[in-house]
């Protein structure tokens, strides 16, 4: 019993962290129709970009996450001015294939500068943080993992209900001619959106990193983990793909636990081949997918 | 003079993908505060007039080639919607678009994207004025409304913009009769209150001749006549061909060869 | 159709039948040059080239072959495969299963692995077809990772991680081993697969491919029944992998599941976007530039490994060229979307030309 719970609890933080990673990945699809291949790269990104923040600039944590973020936030519109803005109104095939090569290139980049090791982060954990109820027991990482996650879903989640740039950006991904027509900024919508994702993905990087250590081939590995998770929440689903990631996490945790380790990494692929068969718009994607 | 000239479309040319010409030679020009109306038939580039103006013409791969589109005194042909939103012109698209996963109030909201941190509670209500309809449904998911509904809503979605000219694109498409006159009463109400300036697009010559001051007819990608809305209503060939009233009350057929040359003179 | 003399140089466009617009070679110069060009590399390569240079033609040769596939795929169905690698995998191993467990003969073995291939490619083009292209992409990905899974774990098949050894192929009785026989067998693969590729082509099918390409709607419209069709695009994508994989592993004659990873997917991916999408030269051009790309960035870290390099900076080969290829992917879908094909286009057309450039 006790172990189902562990495997429970450390299904459903690792999950959620699938999700957050996965969200970002939803907001550039919702809005500019791009599958990004780059996105675990991005991820990647930001968890070694506060590794290097945190620990060979020695900036106090705070600090180092925020200049993370903003890093992230910088590195995502650049993508999209240097990268995508050329081709927007190119086919499709050519937007999916330059992320791939874009994912490729960042993840030879990464391997240059760092290497295939593995590092962490310095402890800054505090250690009262771990919740301990006789059987259950939750590590500090996990804790924050979800503080952290749940923070930012709650602020995403208001600035894309409430603000205006977030209605705008929400317009979009809904009729774009229409919202061209009214005059909001598509260009910096597309712009905003790769912007905030590559943040959204700093961000799960960044507690990845916390709860797995920081490798290159690791975390660039969780961009494409996010396909199964998608593909079961729907494309275009944010709640979904919080839904979803809770879904991999909890099938890969479990599979891992009670049947073989090595069976964890390819269960959440088998799950997505059997939801493109049964239910190919997933849990609650738009019905409304072209059908073709 | 040029004073009173908010729109100045002066000989132009739109060519799509480089090759397919669409417009040949329009001018039209249209003064502050009136109702101006384009009629004629399918395929005669009345829509494509209207995003040579508010510049969507862009994202669909087509161009003015020629001529020159003043707004205010300024040239606007073949600059960014963005800009040309900014400038005041704000196009209703054809066959109602609303945002269908926002609800009706933050589509509302979407129409204040060019002017940045204004208030928009005061405009919501004025919206809500002309279209009290759309009050008690401001918490809906705009897909889940009436296609009457939906037409208000992209309307006074465009009234947010607080547009100086408003493009409308056949916003009688597919709606009732009744509620056809009713949006057109209420457009001409816009204009008389807010003194909002409007072209209109239109099939349905009839009601558009009705609350416009002056009137357009376009045919393949020309302007084959024009004059004030009530002597265009008295003009036979408007008439006939636009109308559907013959010289004689009566409609005519093509059998009759005087009306088929005298349509084929101008088409 | 009856000529009376050969036509060199077409001086504009005087086509007046469809069986002329078909035509493989506009002109007799066309065909004459390809002839010739077809005997040079057969008689001309095996003979002046070192073993490593004919080692390094004979893998272009195969790639070739895989990369013809996928541009089938993706250049002309418009759809996007991100296991490619994974289905070349499927062909060595089809190939090494049949070969040593089943003892069937190499001719046999080929065809079979190309068919197997294509039917494991059709279970995951099966629950994607039906939608757009790109959940064909997201399903190959899928694919990609089973596939890896299934070759290292399904021991009792495939070896597990000790992979498998395939014995030298016999043909008609003879057997074949060394690189210039090799050379020859490859060679005369590629250009059966060429041959196929190109006719396909023209037939209704291939027409379809490319009218799915350009727009599904339309192309169903027109009462092309497309799921079929971009299953038969992905089945022959696939079979050409299947083929391709096949010789691989006769060619290496041990395999393991290893280098059929992502790595290799996108690879293909980028001689076929390198070569030019939709253009059979195309795939050939992407892979001899991504060949050589790769055994020059070899010969690159080799070098600067053997000087010492960089006092304590290690530079390996893979990410380096992990970082290559994708930056060559970019560079390509920014600046010459059509590839190396349309380059050489472009200069063969201004030598013809010349020096009446217009």
């Amino acid at each position: 019993m006790d172990f189902f719970l562990q495997l429970l609890i450390n299904g459903l933080s690792i999950g959620f962290l699938y999700g957050l990673s996965a969200m970002g990945f939803v907001m550039i699809f919702k809005s500019s129709s791009v599958l990004n291949f780059a996105h675990g790269e991005i991820l990647a990104f930001g968890a070694f970009l506060f590794l290097a923040l945190a620990t060979w600039a020695q900036l106090p944590i705070a600090l180092a996450f925020v200049v993370t973020l903003a890093g992230a936030f910088v590195l995502g519109f650049v993508i999209e001015r240097i990268f995508l803005r050329p081709l927007i109104g190119e086919p499709l095939i050519q937007v999916i294939m330059l992320t791939v090569g874009l994912a490729s290139m960042f993840k030879g980049g990464m391997l240059l500068v760092w290497g295939g090791n593995l590092y962490t982060y310095p402890e800054f954990l505090p250690e009262g943080l771990g919740v301990n109820w006789g059987v259950i027991q939750v590590p500090p990482v996990y804790v924050a993992a979800v503080i952290i996650g749940s923070l930012f879903l709650l602020l995403f989640g208001l600035f894309f209900k409430f603000s205006s740039q977030g209605i705008y950006m929400r317009s979009v991904a809904d009729n774009q001619p229409a919202a061209l027509s009214l005059g909001v900024h598509v260009r910096r919508v597309f712009a905003l959106s790769w912007a905030i994702a590559a943040v959204v993905a700093g961000i799960s990087g960044i507690v990845l990193g916390i709860i797995n250590g920081i490798n290159v081939h690791e975390l660039s590995s969780i961009g494409l983990k996010v396909f199964p998770v998608v593909i079961l929440g729907g494309l275009d689903s944010i709640s979904g793909a919080i839904i979803g990631g809770l879904i991999i996490g909890l099938l890969e945790t479990f599979t891992g636990g009670y049947l073989s380790p090595s069976l964890r990494d390819i269960v959440p692929y088998i799950t997505l081949v059997f939801i493109l068969l049964i239910k190919p718009y997933g849990l609650f994607g738009l019905v409304e997918i072209e059908r073709v | 003079m040029s004073e009173g000239k908010l729109l100045v479309i002066n000989n132009i040319s739109v060519v799509y993908s480089d090759v397919i010409q669409v417009l040949k030679g329009v001018s039209l020009t249209v003064e502050k505060g009136q109702i101006v109306s384009l009629l004629g038939s399918n395929g005669a580039g009345k829509t494509t007039t209207l995003k040579a103006v508010s510049g969507l013409l862009k994202p669909e791969n087509g161009k003015v080639t020629e001529g020159s589109i003043l707004f205010d005194g300024l040239p606007i042909h073949n600059h960014s919607p963005e800009m040309i939103t900014r400038a005041g012109i704000i196009q209703v698209l054809e066959g109602r678009q609303p945002f269908k996963y926002l609800t009706i109030e933050e589509n509302l909201r979407v129409g204040t994207a060019t002017r940045w941190g204004k208030p928009y509670r005061q405009d919501l209500d004025m919206v809500y004025h002309y279209f009290p309809a759309l009050t008690k449904r401001r918490k809906t998911l705009a897909g889940y409304c009436s296609g009457g509904e939906m037409q208000m809503l992209v309307i006074g979605r465009a009234l947010m913009a607080h547009p100086r000219l408003l493009l409308l694109d056949e916003p009688s498409l597919g709606l009732a009769p009744l509620f056809v006159r009713e949006i057109f009463q209420i457009i001409e109400r816009i204009n008389r209150e807010n003194g909002t300036t409007i072209v209109l697009v239109e099939q349905n010559a009839n009601m558009a001749l009705q609350i416009a001051t002056y009137g357009y007819v376009m045919e393949n990608g020309k302007i084959v006549m024009e004059g004030r809305a009530e002597d265009l209503r008295e003009n036979p060939d408007v008439k006939e061909f636009y109308l559907g009233m013959g010289a004689a009350g009566a409609a005519k057929s093509y059998k009759d060869v005087k009306a088929y040359k005298r349509r084929k003179r101008w088409l | 159709m009856s000529r009376k003399t050969l036509r060199f140089r077409p001086c504009g466009n005087f086509k007046v039948r469809y069986r002329e617009e078909l035509a493989v070679f506009e002109t007799d110069f066309g065909r004459l040059w390809a002839a010739a060009g077809l005997a040079a590399l057969f008689v001309l390569v095996p003979w002046a080239a070192t073993p490593y240079l004919l080692y390094v033609v004979n893998l272009i040769g195969i790639s070739a072959i895989a990369a013809l596939g996928l541009n089938i795929l993706v250049g002309y169905t418009g759809l996007i495969s991100l296991g490619h690698g994974a289905f070349f995998g499927v062909g060595a191993y089809s190939a090494g299963i049949l070969a040593v467990t089943y003892d069937v003969p190499f001719l046999a073995v080929i065809p079979l692995a190309g068919l197997m291939t294509a039917v494991v490619g059709m279970v995951f083009g099966i629950p994607s077809g039906r939608l757009k292209g790109l959940y064909l992409t997201i399903a190959t990905l899928a694919g990609q990772f089973i596939i890896e899974y299934i070759l290292v774990h399904w021991e009792s098949v495939t070896g597990g991680t000790m992979g498998m050894t395939l014995p030298a192929p016999t043909l008609f009785g003879v057997p074949v081993t060394g690189d210039v026989s090799f050379f020859y067998l490859i060679y005369t693969a590629v250009v059966v697969m060429v041959f196929i590729a190109v006719n396909l082509m023209r037939t209704r099918y291939g027409r379809a491919f490319v009218a799915i390409r350009d727009n599904d709607r339309a192309a169903e419209g027109m009462g092309i029944p497309i799921f079929p069709y971009k299953l038969l695009s992905f089945a022959v994508s696939s079979f050409y992998a299947g083929v391709a994989g096949g010789l691989w592993a006769y060619y290496m004659i041990s395999i393991s599941a290893e280098p059929f990873n992502l790595g290799l997917s996108v690879e293909y991916i980028a001689m076929v976007i390198i070569g030019g999408l939709g253009s059979i030269s195309g795939a050939i051009f992407g892979t001899v530039f991504i060949t050589l790309l790769n055994e020059g960035l070899r010969w690159v870290t080799d070098t600067i490994m053997n000087m010492g390099g960089v006092a304590g900076v290690e530079l390996t080969l893979a990410p380096l060229r992990e970082f290559v290829f994708g930056l060559a992917i970019v560079l390509f879908i920014l600046f010459e979307p059509r590839g190396l094909a349309e380059i050489w286009r472009i200069v063969r057309s201004s030598f013809r030309l010349w020096p009446f450039s217009y």
